[in-house]
């Protein structure tokens, strides 16, 4: 292997073009440039706007999901989120087009109407998602048209999501797409009125790992009920009731704040950006869902869990944070809520962040991270592993929190890693979840694998650095 | 209730109810993985190029580096050149690999962009090579995109000096581990024949863990070995989905003699794997590899009774599934179900000559399949034994049966991509496989005073 085959280490490593998407905290104020196009060529983390719109709809369970394209898009997306459903799992089964060249020569909309026709006698489903894909838009099937005959046909809400990948390589334009499809499917019908109740939307909860039914559990016990989140183990009949809340929780602001300001708009519902990643977040979250019932007893209720709960979590807190204690941490997630959560959790088993990032982050969102940050600490939106790599080897990261493609560099790398993403397989929320996240961070970062990697093999080098 | 299938029969006429295929382009980029220094190249959104190494990441538990022209809207309108001008300058300035690999997508394909006189256009550094494959994400399958871009090798690069051949053999391996790629290579190693295999993703997807990151990593086919395959004597093409049309070509282009095989998966398609090479170029059967065979031989009659006249469906990748229905033929399984997602009759023809053959009646047999449809013949019909990828898992367990997990892709287990499933050393581990996934339920199923220590 020549050196010349090597990624280049130095600042080359960063495309000249994306310097104003990287950023040192403390040391400069300029505004970062981020929610922008990737560059042409780039080995990108981002993905699509189907993406986006397919993972924020996927846990809608009891919803037919009907992908109109060629197949790939409806394999890659099959089952891939780790929401939790306590009812229909009809979400998880994968419904394609599986358009064909005669489709896109002569056009889609006939297969799609059959499909939809096929779906509907087959599963009875109470809503579909058709969700539009590069070639669909491409050809210019008006997948509104065909949705809106099936719906009379069927009289069955089939709900068209206008998702074409081009259109933009930000996730955060396929939330948009995703929170239209929803909009459109919660609207009331002309002279339905739907009466307001004591309960509250959960917007931005997707249950990964059951966290849903944890903050669900907590609620209940101050007395606030859930009506509907959006989406994680919802129904299409529970979505419908979204106008009876008197308030809506947002929790992944990326998607969902401008759920909320539509739902504000449409119905007069307040909202709330509350955050149940790591112990002090939900606290403070409880808190303020109390403060706005006005109600003595509630935050009472509230204080004692909170009181019971710090107190419950914290020898296993302090055993993980005694071991944890100055190591470096890298972080690079899909949304600015959860690096600031993260980043504030990490602190709290005494860690250092050596690094964070986002995919979709926005310009204000930087900035009040760069102002939790120490100085020195990098802050990067939309990363290339090459600059991944540089950052993580430069500043002698332990551990990294990421996605399923940060995984494997940092495991190449000799690095641990905790999956904040799709792929974690336990609630990493609320309180018993902040446990659970420093275990995982534990696991990976004091594991002996790490000894065996950097200690030299028989006659030879060592394996990692 | 994890069923797919609803209550009382309706027939499944249109689209794909979980699909078991996907894709060409993620094959075209899998296969470009198994060039040395090569940087696989996804000419449309980026959400396909995310997609595609989100998944084969998830299968091989490695690093899957491609670019992405990422498309948007303004190149979807006036076409993709510039940013297929602008990827491409990028890429060598930036990631500086030796040869990039672009394949395209079901965007650039319906736009219709001229992917040779683009690559004309860009600039390309001296010494530095672009090769590119047409992937329709519309037609065939993610095997279709693997034969693809292996047919693209040989146009780009293949070339034959002269009429003398070398006394040397291609082997193009089709679309499996690089486990597999690595046995595939020890066994003609061993038969003393200097070989070409192309692609070849040992050392690229399998590769240890090293004190240095390398973006391209030791593995993987040179394109000095790839041009050298014009002089090869002849060329097997294991699995004729995956390897026939680039095996055609060279016989065509370079005029090396083709010969077609199925993977070589099991005891017969191990055999005549070897046979091939020994016929054509009077190699001696080395002691190792004939007390593998043994070994194989011996571990069948020791365990025969485990899966004697038991039933199993087979599902995945077609030449996968060829291999493995004349594999538990042999072992004196019933191959009840044998399905592909992969559109072709000549997987039917094949599949049902073997069962005739063996005077297996009442099967099922279907290409361009799906899950639905199995889990329909499973609910109409149990089998002892579901063989194939991790997609199965939900059949398997709403009907309650074991499932061995074979093919691509395994999202849920680990280590499978370094040990092999082909040659001698492949059936051994197949036969483990399917006996302990037969016994573990067994034992799982007995009661108190059935339960035996001994089985």
């Amino acid at each position: 292997m020549e050196e010349s085959c090597t990624l280049p280490r130095a600042a080359t490593a960063c495309i000249t073009e994306r310097q104003d998407s990287i950023q040192t905290a403390g040391k400069s104020r300029t505004r970062i440039h981020c929610a922008d196009d990737s560059l042409a060529g780039s080995v990108s983390q981002r993905a699509c706007v189907f993406c986006g719109a397919r993972v924020v709809l996927n846990p809608v369970t009891d919803a037919v999901h009907l992908i109109h394209g060629p197949v790939g898009c409806a394999t890659y997306t099959m089952d891939i989120r780790g929401s939790l459903s306590s009812g229909s799992e009809l979400f998880r089964t994968s419904f394609s087009t599986d358009m064909k060249e005669k489709d896109v020569i002569f056009g889609g909309e006939k297969k799609l109407a059959a499909c939809i026709d096929e779906v509907v006698e087959k599963y009875h489903p109470p809503a579909v998602f058709v969700y539009a894909t590069c070639v669909s838009g491409m050809i210019g099937d008006d997948i509104v048209a065909v949705c809106k005959a099936a719906s009379a046909r069927h009289n069955t809400d089939i709900i068209p999501v206008e998702s074409s990948g081009f259109i933009s390589g930000n996730k955060v334009v396929g939330y948009r797409a995703a929170a239209e499809a929803l909009l459109r499917l919660i609207r009331p019908k002309e002279g339905e009125v739907i009466e307001k109740t004591q309960k509250i939307n959960f917007l931005g909860e997707y249950n990964l790992g059951g966290e849903k039914w944890l903050a669900e559990r907590y609620l209940r016990e101050i007395g606030v009920e859930i009506n509907v989140a959006f989406t994680g183990d919802s129904t299409v009949a529970a979505l419908k009731r979204a106008p009876s809340a008197c308030l809506n929780l947002v929790q992944c602001t990326g998607s969902m704040h401008w759920v909320a300001q539509n739902l504000e708009r449409a119905f007069g519902t307040p909202y709330m950006d509350v955050n149940f990643f790591g112990p002090e977040n939900t606290a403070e979250s409880l808190r303020r869902i109390a403060a706005f019932y006005d109600d003595p007893a509630m935050m009472e209720r509230a204080e004692a869990l909170i009181a019971r709960e710090m107190a419950r979590i914290r020898p296993a807190i302090e055993k993980y944070r005694a071991r944890l204690r100055g190591k470096r941490a890298a972080i690079y997630v899909g949304g600015a809520y959860k690096a600031i959560a993260i980043i504030r959790q990490l602190r709290g088993l005494g860690m250092e962040i050596a690094l964070t990032g986002t995919q979709t982050g926005k310009a204000d969102e930087y900035e009040s991270m760069s102002r939790i940050l120490s100085e020195g600490t990098i802050i990067i939106d939309d990363a290339n592993p090459a600059e991944l790599e540089k950052f993580l080897l430069e500043k002698h990261v332990d551990v990294m929190i990421g996605g399923v493609k940060e995984r494997v560099l940092a495991y190449k790398l000799g690095i641990g890693f905790v999956d904040h993403n799709h792929d974690r397989k336990d609630g990493l929320a609320g309180f018993e979840g902040a446990v659970r996240f420093a275990r995982e961070v534990y696991v990976t970062t004091c594991s002996p694998v790490w000894e065996r990697a950097r200690s030299p093999a028989p006659g030879g080098e060592s394996h990692a650095r | 209730m994890l069923e797919c299938v609803p209550e009382g029969k309706t027939e499944h006429t249109t689209g794909k109810i979980n699909p078991a295929k996907t894709c060409q382009p993620i094959g075209a980029l899998y296969a470009s993985l198994g060039i040395h220094g090569c940087l696989p190249h996804s000419h449309g959104s980026q959400g396909c190029c995310a997609y595609h190494r989100m998944h084969l990441t998830r299968h091989f538990r490695d690093q899957v580096l491609a670019a992405s022209s990422s498309f948007t809207e303004g190149a979807s309108v006036f076409g993709g050149a510039s940013n297929l001008k602008t990827s491409i300058k990028n890429i060598f300035k930036i990631y500086n690999p030796d040869i990039i690999a672009v394949h395209t997508t079901c965007l650039s394909e319906t736009i219709g962009d001229d992917i040779p006189n683009i690559i004309k256009q860009s600039e390309i550094p001296e010494g530095k090579i672009v090769i590119h494959t047409n992937t329709p994400s519309y037609v065939g399958s993610h095997i279709t995109g693997f034969s693809n871009m292996c047919k693209s090798m040989v146009a780009y690069l293949a070339e034959a000096q002269g009429e003398t051949k070398k006394e040397q053999v291609n082997v193009i391996p089709g679309f499996v581990n690089p486990g597999d790629m690595r046995e595939m290579r020890r066994i003609v190693t061993a038969l003393g024949v200097k070989l070409v295999m192309f692609p070849d993703t040992s050392g690229v997807l399998d590769a240890p863990l090293t004190s240095k990151y390398q973006m391209y990593p030791e593995g993987g086919t040179t394109i000095a070995e790839i041009r050298d395959s014009g002089n090869s004597e002849v060329t097997l093409a294991l699995g004729a989905f995956a390897s026939n049309a680039a095996a055609d070509l060279l016989q065509e282009k370079c005029g090396v003699t083709g010969i077609p095989l199925k993977l070589p998966i099991g005891l017969k398609a191990t055999d005549d794997f070897i046979m091939a090479v020994k016929d054509w170029f009077g190699a001696d059967i080395p002691k190792e590899i004939a007390i593998e065979r043994g070994q194989v031989i011996d571990t069948l009659i020791d365990t025969h009774f485990h899966y004697q006249g038991k039933t199993v469906a087979i599902f995945g990748d077609p030449d996968h599934v060829i291999a493995m229905t004349e594999f538990v033929i042999t072992m004196g399984m019933v191959p009840k179900y044998v399905l592909t997602g992969t559109p072709g009759k000549e997987f039917e023809v094949t599949v049902t000559k073997m069962l005739d053959e063996a005077g297996i009646t009442g099967s099922r047999v279907k290409a361009e399949g799906d899950l639905f449809d199995l889990h329909e013949w499973i609910r109409e019909e149990k089998v002892d034994l579901m063989i194939g990828t991790t997609y199965g898992k939900y059949i398997a367990r709403t009907e309650d049966i074991p499932l061995v997990r074979f093919g691509f892709p395994i999202l849920d287990r680990a280590v499978h991509p370094l040990m092999p499933v082909v040659g001698y050393r492949g059936c051994l581990r197949l036969i483990e496989q399917i006996s302990n996934a037969l016994l573990e339920r067994r034992d799982r199923d007995a009661l108190d005073e059935d339960f035996e220590l001994v089985l």
